[in-house]
């Protein structure tokens, strides 16, 4: 067991954390607190490869490992929540279901600008009545001819009015199981621009504001018969195993905040005077830091765990990260709730205040526990596999 | 077209310099870098690949884990990487570099040889001049801007003096002295990070180096020496008043100045 | 090499559209210097065309001697003919010490000349003296008398190391502009001219000159001011500026400003003080919301008074300031400006 990271992650390390520092920090504030998409860090972003990191290169990517993309969303995260999540929903939510389960078609007509950044991703699962519940799904879509026809609507949209390519989940049809009659979910891929696909709401949020958070309206809206993606039916457990994914890039975005806040927290306080002496050299600062440190470093392994778990899974699809996933987010979610709300403690005053990074990132860090699955669907997940 | 530029790893400088607790600089403390002018050089050979496909090959000496230079100049779009590294050279002043470097230059293909202006640890720029003179091309300094004309084998640079700049025309081959200043480089892609930690290293060492006595090489090979060298001793910190008022400050400002007769 | 055969210091008088670069009469003070316990001459190499009359300034400024190599090859600096006559000359006249100054073109012609005449070359010199080598005794080695010892910064000024040259002639070294001192003119002083031309036959390092565009700067030379009012990041925008203006204004001084403010496209880089910038020791330097970074700090340390405002109290530029204040510039210099005003005109009034 080892615990150090090989070469070309210590340098993807450093080329993300640079790219964050000079690219997507100077834009973090105004992000927030206009609630604007931060275009240009994606433009650079897509310009750099990033939109595609663990897309092999024959589609485009850049063919590296799901372990750099984790730390991509990590690094941005520390200075940046919406970055993160823009990123993870990009990659996870959509690049990674049509590289997982597109026909060679569908992965050159939408994986590869999706990879080369030409194209934004993002994923429509949930509904007003089907959050957690994804059998409440209402969207449904009915094959006339050649098209698929969807009707209804998705809420709560990462990337919603920014992507290009997305992922829509709809019901098509019923199934019979043991004696009980299920909703048929299938997947599909629709492109913005489709007539009959709109924008409603645009979600004003607690935290990572500038991810455009929209609902997406579906009023027979055509889509050629070819854009299923998978089998017909599959789509229950295509948006499972890929929310499974999902999870580590959210846990990577709850580790960078934490850690962001913890950085911010730990330079705070040796310049903080109190008393006639730096706030660092109280006990109660030095041992709230060492909690706050000590749990950032136990989220940081489990994230990277399922991260390689997902890797191994990349090689032989045999094996399942699911549970792995699952810890992670519960784990970092929490740690980045726990650390943002020490870290604007420890602020005092200041950390109350907008012009405080520490303050965006408590309310960023929030929706990390809620989306992509709550902490406690990840507790159910977990608890499933241990007593089965 | 065959571009060569030359790079050196650096401590990082930027984020403030660290001392050990005796005083003395703590290296090991410090990231090692790729030198900012080395790196703006590199940049500007990129472009010019991506203008006219040149094929861009980066060059440094120095111990073996400077190696990670030419890894990222790799990750960013360079094409190979020569690293000279072997202990008969080490302690080398900046004659006994540029010797070693036009050694190992000699054995490369080049139209344009670009090096940064200088090294943010020496600081001398004179290693670029000096290559330039031992291969007998015309070096251009303090380059803010490179044109190449394929055709006409000639390069334009825009050379900067501390009153003006000049537009220069050279007949390639020849040496150019880039400036940070000259643009802004590209970050690494993901991609290019894992094709260079694959990517092969060339890897030379004395013998490998082409015309080159051995009185020229390393310390021995070194006309200047080191006669004392120290971590710089600062002037001691002065007085340091924290006034209750504007004006408060302004009197003392004052007090002293006139005790001084500086005004 | 026989290095006994080398004698005299030498210095490059740097001349840009045919006037004497400011650098060339303080490498002559310093070389009057170094001449002294060499018991030997200075010697002023002057290069360019039609720069004869140029000859008697160098003389009022120390020279005893000047070499003139004028050829109309010669008319704006390139790196070749001017190389090729610089060290035509050193060939010739075998000189014990050479100084070039360390501004954009002397560190392109010294390193240039120091590697055809196969000798060392020290770089960016604060201090040059006459001293042995090794500085203290090595059993077993030779202690060299009156070698040429440069002491030079590196590491963006956090280190220091004196050089010398023991085994190879000349000795040569560029010296950073502004750090030297020159001597008072001697009117009338006139110098040995000697006229000297290797012949110049263009090659492949000839290069053509396209253009030349002269920076328009109505800015004085901050290397030249008494007084510096100095700004760094703190003092907030350009427009905010105009507080250091008016203190400038109000001293008889200049303004002047760190690097981040270069950065920032607040002030022209000609403005910059710094290892990145220009080098200044006025005699009054106000230091204002410059951190004092160290790369600051190697600029202007040598100035003989240093007054900080910063509103950190941990501010590293107070580590080297004579007289700090904590405290909000926005509220100290407006004030200092008048109370400035105030002081000049009651002394007046005396």
């Amino acid at each position: 067991m080892d615990f150090t990271l090989d070469k070309q992650h210590e340098m993807a390390r450093q080329l993300f954390k640079d790219f964050a520092v000079n690219e997507a920090k100077p834009l973090a504030q105004e992000t927030d607190e206009e609630e604007k998409f931060p275009r240009p860090t994606v433009d650079k972003m897509a310009k750099y490869g990033f939109l595609g990191i663990p897309i092999p290169k024959e589609y485009g990517g850049q063919g590296c490992d799901v372990l750099s993309y984790i730390m991509a969303v990590e690094e941005l995260s520390k200075v940046c929540g919406t970055s993160g999540v823009i990123l993870s929903a990009h990659t996870s939510l959509c690049a990674d279901p049509i590289l997982t389960y597109g026909t060679e078609e569908q992965k050159q007509k939408y994986l590869v600008p999706l990879a080369k950044g030409e194209k934004l991703g993002a994923f429509g699962l949930t509904e007003p009545g089907a959050g957690t519940d994804a059998q409440g799904q209402q969207t449904k879509a009915v094959l006339d001819g050649d098209e698929w026809v969807l009707n209804g609507s998705k809420c709560f949209i990462t990337n919603g009015k920014e992507a290009d390519i997305y992922v829509i989940f709809a019901v098509t049809g019923k199934i019979e199981k043991r004696g009980k009659f299920m909703k048929e979910i299938s997947a599909f891929i629709v492109e913005k621009g489709t007539p009959g696909f709109t924008f409603g709401v645009k979600e004003a949020k607690m935290g990572i504001r500038g991810s455009s958070t929209y609902e997406l309206i579906f009023t027979d809206c055509r889509i050629p018969k070819e854009n299923l993606l998978g089998a017909q039916g599959k789509g229950f457990n295509i948006a499972m195993h890929t929310l499974d994914g999902g999870r580590i890039g959210i846990a990577a975005q709850a580790l960078g905040l934490a850690e962001g806040a913890l950085e911010t927290t730990i330079n705070y306080v040796k310049e903080r005077k109190q008393f006639g002496r730096s706030i660092a050299q109280f006990q109660n600062t030095q041992f709230q830091l060492a909690d706050m440190a000590t749990k950032v470093q136990a989220a940081q392994y489990l994230v990277y765990r399922a991260a390689v778990k997902k890797d191994e899974y990349v090689k032989n699809p045999k094996i399942s990260y699911s549970v792995e996933a699952a810890m992670a987010k519960l784990y970092a979610a929490e740690v980045a709730m726990e650390v943002t709300t020490k870290a604007v403690q420890l602020h005092g005053g200041y950390g109350y205040i907008r012009e405080y990074d520490v303050e965006r990132m408590m309310r960023d860090a929030k929706i990390t526990e809620i989306y992509e699955g709550t902490s406690e669907v990840q507790r159910m997940v977990i608890s499933a596999n241990i007593l089965k | 077209m065959k571009i060569v530029v030359c790079v050196k790893q650096v401590p990082d400088t930027k984020g403030g310099v660290k001392f050990n607790p005796d005083g003395t600089l703590d290296r090991a403390a410090m990231l090692a870098i790729m030198n900012p002018d080395d790196k703006a050089g590199l940049e500007a050979a990129l472009r010019l690949k991506d203008q006219y496909g040149a094929e861009v090959t980066v060059l440094t000496m120095g111990l073996p884990k400077a190696a990670d230079v030419l890894r990222e100049a790799i990750a960013m779009g360079a094409d190979k990487g020569v690293l000279v590294t072997d202990r008969r050279l080490g302690g080398a002043d900046t004659w006994a570099t540029s010797t070693t470097i036009a050694g190992a230059l000699r054995n490369l293909e080049y139209d344009l040889i670009i090096t940064g202006r200088q090294a943010i640890d020496g600081d001398t720029a004179q290693v670029g001049p000096q290559i330039a003179e031992h291969l007998g091309i015309p070096v251009i300094s303090y380059a803010e801007d490179i044109k190449v004309d394929d055709k006409a084998k000639t390069v334009t640079v825009k050379r900067q003096f501390d009153d003006r700049y000049m537009m220069v025309e050279a007949k390639l081959p020849c040496l150019v002295t880039a400036l940070a200043e000259l643009n802004e480089p590209r970050y690494m892609t993901p991609g290019g990070i894992f094709d260079a930690c694959a990517a092969e290293i060339t890897t030379w060492g004395r013998d490998d180096l082409k015309d080159v006595d051995d009185s020229n090489i390393g310390l021995a090979g070194s006309p200047t020496k080191i006669a004392k060298a120290s971590d710089k001793v600062r002037k001691g910190a002065g007085e340091k008043v924290t006034p209750d008022s504007p004006e408060e400050a302004v009197s003392y400002i004052i007090g002293k100045l006139d005790e001084k007769h500086a005004l | 090499m026989n290095l006994e055969d080398y004698k005299g210091v030498y210095i490059y008088a740097q001349q840009v559209d045919n006037e004497i670069s400011p650098i060339a009469f303080e490498l002559l003070g310093k070389a009057k210097e170094l001449a002294a316990p060499l018991d030997a001459q200075v010697t002023a190499v002057l290069i360019g065309s039609g720069v004869k009359d140029l000859c008697d300034q160098l003389a009022e400024y120390g020279a005893d001697r000047v070499i003139l190599v004028d050829d109309p090859e010669l008319k704006d600096y390139r790196t070749e003919p001017y190389a090729h006559a610089l060290s035509s000359v050193i060939n010739e006249f075998k000189p014990e010490i050479m100084l070039v100054g360390a501004t954009a073109i002397g560190r392109d012609l010294g390193p240039t000349v120091s590697a055809r005449v196969q000798t060392g070359l020290t770089a960016d010199c604060t201090s040059l003296e006459i001293g042995d080598f090794p500085i203290t005794p090595v059993p077993g080695q030779e202690q060299k008398k009156n070698q040429l010892l440069m002491t030079r910064p590196a590491f963006g000024g956090n280190t220091i190391a004196t050089i010398a040259c023991p085994n190879n002639r000349p000795q040569m070294a560029t010296v950073r502009p502004g750090v030297m001192q020159k001597i008072e003119p001697k009117k009338g002083a006139k110098a040995e001219v000697v006229e000297f031309n290797p012949g110049f036959k263009p090659d492949n390092k000839y290069v053509t000159i396209k253009e030349i565009v002269k920076a328009v700067s109505d800015t004085a030379d901050i290397m030249d001011a008494k007084i510096l009012v100095s700004g760094g990041r703190g003092v907030g925008s350009a427009e905010n500026f105009k507080l250091l203006d008016d203190l400038a204004e109000a001293l008889g001084g200049s303004v002047s400003c760190s690097r981040a403010v270069v950065d920032a496209g607040w002030k022209p880089k000609d403005l910059q003080v710094g290892q990145t910038g220009k080098t200044v020791r006025p005699k009054l330097y106000f230091a204002i919301g410059i951190s004092g970074a160290i790369q600051h700090v190697a600029g202007m340390e040598e100035s003989d008074i240093i007054v900080a405002i910063n509103k950190d109290e941990d501010a590293p530029i107070f580590d080297v300031a004579d007289y700090g204040v904590v405290g909000d510039l926005n509220k100290i210099v407006p004030k200092l400006t008048e109370e400035v005003k105030a002081y000049k005109a009651s002394k007046a009034g005396k």
